[in-house]
């Protein structure tokens, strides 16, 4: 189980996150929602290390996740994929991929990783070869999302996977994740935008605005409630 | 015709000295972004640490296998002692700009300061590894000599080494995606500041190298090196400060062609044409003569 308490974040003089606190029972998705400057992107990096956090507490399972470098919670199983199709443009398709099981060596479960993320994302299997910043925007989320996947991480965070895609590519993206989660186990954090896909893949959901949470809960319930969807989604 | 064809070899031989230098300077540069002022210190201490080791085994190899030790250690005491602590302090504010600049610049004179402390100020002489006394061709000697064969040699098998490195090991894959995107490179697990810090050592090691190879001809003295470092960094600029095979490329096409200048036009145009072929290309080509664009920024 992920379990944050009274998380709260500053950037200088900007308080992102206040008090924030929820919990993410293990092989669930929650997804977190909220405009833009609600705090979603500033959740995530603070979780995995990108970003100090004021005062409050994250746990993974027995992890303390604060007091971890961000590379040292990879180790421990946690993955983020930042905002914006984080892959690293002048290195191959398969150097990113194997970049993301660098810090496994030799495990011979690598290989049978990058097989599984390869059927998972078929188009990258047709471009190992070439530069990632020769990928189109959808082909490089994806890259950047098998990046993740090939450490074998048990909680996966995705800051806006959706962002300025075709709304077919989001769908495949969305449904490879559930379809994940389902055979794997795998605890999901989604940070999206885009909330009606969200909610509909997700069994829990988190409202942020302007760094605080305004409701959180079963995300069918969220989905349903209108007034909330007038005032916070806008539809 | 025959003085032609000696004086490109001659400058090939000098251009892989620049061209290690500008290795050092590059793998500094793409790990941590800064411009190291401090190599030419770096690889003077290593020279001088060299001679020490000279005068008591006599042996060449031990000699210029220490130096390079000395020289890789040091440099990757740099970065953990001085570099490292104060990126972390200044964050990234405007004076993240200037902070390292005047760092390595104060460090150049620190260890200049020291060596001249310890060793003096005059001029010593520095072992070869071989003659470096022309090669004969008929009756004539010709100014390539062994000496300039083992410096190519030499210099060839570590930026096949280093090309290895680089291109197929994953500490390479590592240190290019530290280089990169150092955000990205974290979040897949890599130890980003331990990659910068081995991005030292080899610059370090490197330095020293060039600053083993260069000194027999220059001489040693607490800035003997100081061109070597001009040098080192244009031949960086010339491959556009961010790739590996641009700065081998720059120093071999700088070192051949300041040869040519001091043959057909005097030695005393060298360090100008330096300056003139740095300030060339900053406004003509600043991304380097094979420096390219990203493919897509979408
Ligand atoms: N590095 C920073 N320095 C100063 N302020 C910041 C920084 N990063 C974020 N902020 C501020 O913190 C608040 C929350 O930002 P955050 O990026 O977490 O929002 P978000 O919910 O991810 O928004 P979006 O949907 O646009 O990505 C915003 O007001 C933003 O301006
Ligand atoms: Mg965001």
């Amino acid at each position: 189980m992920l379990s944050i308490v009274g998380l709260t974040t500053d950037h200088g003089h900007v308080r992102a996150l206040e008090n924030v606190s929820f919990e993410v029972p293990a092989g669930s998705l929650t997804a977190v929602i909220g405009a833009n400057g609600a705090g979603k992107t500033t959740l995530l990096r603070t979780l995995t290390g990108l970003t100090k956090p004021t005062s409050g507490s994250a746990h993974w399972h027995s992890h303390d996740l604060l007091s971890l470098s961000t590379e040292e919670g990879v180790r421990h199983g946690v993955a983020h994929v930042p905002e914006g199709r984080s892959v690293v443009s002048e290195l191959t398709v398969a150097e990113n991929l194997q970049l993301g099981a660098l810090w496994r060596g030799k495990d011979p479960d690598v290989q049978i990783a990058r097989e599984e993320v390869l059927s998972l994302f078929p188009r990258l299997r047709e471009r190992l070869s070439q530069r990632a910043d020769t990928l189109s925007g959808g082909e490089r989320q994806m890259l950047a999302i098998a990046r993740a996947l090939i450490a074998r991480p048990d909680l996966l965070l995705l800051d806006e996977p959706s962002l300025g895609l075709a709304p077919l590519v989001v769908e495949q993206i969305f449904q490879t994740l559930d379809r994940l989660r389902k055979q794997t186990g795998l605890t999901v954090v989604l940070v999206e935008q885009n909330a009606i896909s969200a909610l509909e893949i997700a069994d829990n959901a988190v409202l942020l605005s302007l760094g605080k949470i305004v409701i959180s809960g079963s995300a069918s319930l969220i989905a349903q409630d209108t007034e909330l969807r007038h005032a916070y989604l806008g539809y | 015709m025959q003085q032609f064809v000696n004086t490109l070899i001659n400058g090939a031989s000098l251009g892989s000295i620049y061209s290690l230098m500008a290795l050092a300077m590059i793998l500094v540069w793409r790990s941590t972004r800064v411009v190291n002022f401090a190599q030419a210190g770096q690889a003077v201490l290593s020279t001088y640490v060299g001679l020490e080791i000279h005068r008591i085994t006599h042996s060449y190899p031990l000699t210029l296998i220490i130096a390079i030790i000395f020289g890789a250690l040091f440099g990757a005491l740099v970065d953990l002692l001085l570099v490292r602590p104060l990126m972390h302090r200044v964050g990234d504010g405007p004076i993240a700009a200037v902070a390292p600049v005047i760092v390595t610049l104060g460090l150049l004179s620190a260890i200049q300061g020291f060596v001249g402390l310890i060793w003096g100020g005059e001029y010593r002489s520095f072992p070869a590894a071989l003659s470096q006394n022309g090669f004969k061709v008929g009756l004539t000697r010709i100014p390539f000599s062994p000496f300039d064969l083992f410096i190519l040699f030499t210099t060839l098998l570590v930026m096949l080494a280093f090309a290895y490195i680089f291109q197929r090991s994953g500490l390479g894959l590592a240190m290019r995606a530290a280089a990169f995107e150092p955000e990205v490179a974290r979040l897949a697990g890599v130890r980003v500041a331990r990659v910068r810090t081995i991005g030292w050592a080899f610059a370090g090691g490197a330095g020293a190298l060039a600053g083993a190879l260069i000194t027999p001809t220059t001489l040693l003295a607490p800035n003997s090196l100081d061109l070597l470092l001009v040098f080192g960094f244009t031949a960086a600029v010339l491959g556009g400060l961010e790739s590996l095979v641009g700065g081998v490329v720059g120093g071999f096409l700088l070192g051949i062609g300041l040869a040519l200048v001091v043959t057909y036009l005097g030695s005393s145009f060298t360090f100008i044409t330096a300056f003139v072929v740095l300030i060339a290309v900053l406004l003509l080509r600043p991304r380097g003569l094979i420096g390219q664009r990203s493919v897509r920024n979408a």
